[in-house]
């Protein structure tokens, strides 16, 4: 038996609310499937789960709000007998003392699990039989007034129909009803605040800057665009991204984690971007496997990723992949910025405005477009001699545009 | 295509982007990124909307020829023909 658990969506988030079940149980999933949609303070997620399986039970009902690695359902496993799936359920039921279902060092929820469902929501339990659910839908029986008479508590089909015989018209309930905006911006707020402060706390940032010339690059930009249509257009932060990701590949110690105190590098590169969200806040989902996309397949991603975070809506994948984060703060004019590393990342690479300023080269003056890009580096991972020659680098492939 | 389908036009096309900016509120007159918080992403999704919902692709060149709603407007009819 699979347990298939929320997954982590970034130092932040620490939990979420089921918005509802993408699959039904008999489904058989597919790895990357989408099963399940997640509300949390900074968007709605839709939560893959990479296992391949059959669903055989869900133990978190829409509505409840779950911690990270909550187990949400029960998935039989390929080649796994539903005589097996009984006999391990029944174990479960027996072992009301069983640990918890996490992996060691990952941080623990809030509330600690309780018997087979392994599940406790950060409100009170609510568990309710998707029969049962679908029911008190179609009848507008609203499932908080209930009493289940269920095993522990569980409200089933019969709880609803009494409940229904004494109901006037449908009411449609909205399982995770609509935040008000105000209160949104303010969860919001709260969540960044708690990652910053904890980054601040617990990384010791040290910071670097370098200019880079982008004649080259910006020559490149415009004869490429010249020549197409709008939407194949590159913009210079597709650039910034593809070389940040390829230099990460000569410099991995500026590409993973540390977690309890020890650097883990990443074999993969998902370079995170900084999404700022109108309404105010902030989102940094990553561009899976950045180094290995050709430039107009990055753009695409880039603009399809930029388009969906500002609509809240993204994909767990995106949001607990990236390695390291990009912060392109360009458009509203300033020189350069200083960021703070989203835990437990060990770099930020930031990227000022493009600006024309008087340049000395070979002996020569000219008027030369220029950026700022600045490192904010985690010093228990590396130092500032290797954070200088990675700038190096992407300095360096900044000035070979057509190579990216 | 009418000045009123035009301006219909442009106003669900910005609203797809800056949900929190309705076209009456913007002068026409007055740089239109001064008004609207609109990144070079923001800018080319327009051009994405304009390209799709009108048929008129805007070559880069063109771009700094656009600043105020006015300019924008002036242009797209001269690419309409209206």
């Amino acid at each position: 038996m699979i347990e298939f658990k929320l997954p982590s969506l970034g130092a932040d988030m620490d939990e979420g609310t089921l918005l509802e079940w993408c699959v039904q149980p008999g489904d058989v999933l597919k790895r990357g499937q989408v099963v399940a949609i997640v509300d949390t303070t900074k968007a709605a997620i839709d939560v893959e789960c990479w296992d391949e399986g059959t669903v055989e039970e869900f133990l978190v009902a829409p509505g409840t709000k779950v911690p990270v690695n909550a187990v949400l359902a029960l998935l039989r496993a390929p080649g796994e007998t539903p005589e097996e799936a009984a006999r391990w359920k029944a174990q479960r039921r027996a072992a009301p003392e069983a640990a918890p279902a996490f992996a060691p060092g990952e941080p623990a929820p809030s509330v600690a699990p309780v018997g087979a469902a392994a599940v406790a929501p950060v409100a009170e339990r609510r568990r309710v039989s998707p029969a049962a659910r679908k029911l008190a839908e179609r009848r507008g029986v609203a499932l908080d007034a209930l009493v289940g008479s269920g095993p522990e508590g569980a409200i089933v089909v019969e709880d609803v129909e009494r409940a229904a015989k004494g109901v006037a018209p449908p009411v449609v309930p909205v399982p995770g009803a609509v935040v008000p905006a105000a209160e949104r911006a303010a969860q919001m707020r709260s969540t960044i605040a708690a990652a910053m402060a904890r980054s601040k706390r617990e990384i010791p940032h040290y910071y670097l800057a370098t200019d880079i010339p982008l004649a080259l690059a910006s020559r490149w930009l415009e004869q490429r665009n010249a020549e197409r249509p709008v939407t194949e257009r590159l913009l210079m932060a597709a650039l910034y991204v593809k070389a940040v990701a390829r230099a990460l590949l000569r410099f991995p110690e500026f590409n993973g984690f540390v977690r309890e105190g020890r650097f883990e590098p990443s074999a993969q590169v998902h370079v995170g971007v900084a999404v700022s969200l109108r309404q105010g806040g902030l989102i940094a989902p990553a561009i899976l496997n950045t180094d290995r996309l050709v430039i107009d397949q990055l753009m695409r991603e880039l603009g399809d990723l930029v388009k969906r975070a500002r609509a809240f809506t993204l994909r767990s994948s995106e949001l607990s992949a990236p390695t390291v984060t990009l912060t392109n703060l360009g458009e509203q004019g300033v020189d350069a910025v200083f960021g703070i590393i989203y835990p437990p990342q060990v770099a930020l690479v930031g990227f000022g405005s493009v600006r024309e300023r008087p340049w000395a080269e070979n002996g020569e003056l000219q008027l030369m477009p220029v950026v700022t890009a600045t490192l904010a580096a985690d010093h228990r991972a590396s130092d500032g001699h290797r954070g200088s020659l990675f700038l190096a680098e992407v300095r360096s492939l900044l000035q070979r545009p057509e190579s990216l | 295509m009418d000045e009123p389908t035009l301006r219909n036009t442009i106003a669900r096309i910005l609203s797809g982007i800056a949900p929190e900016v309705s076209l009456e509120e913007i002068d026409p007159a007055v740089p239109l990124r001064d008004q609207v918080d609109l990144d070079s992403m923001d800018w080319l999704n327009f051009l994405v909307g304009l390209h799709e919902q009108l048929h008129v692709d805007i070559p880069e060149g063109d771009y700094r020829k656009l600043r105020t709603l006015n300019d924008l407007f002036g242009y797209l009819r001269a690419k309409l023909g209206m």
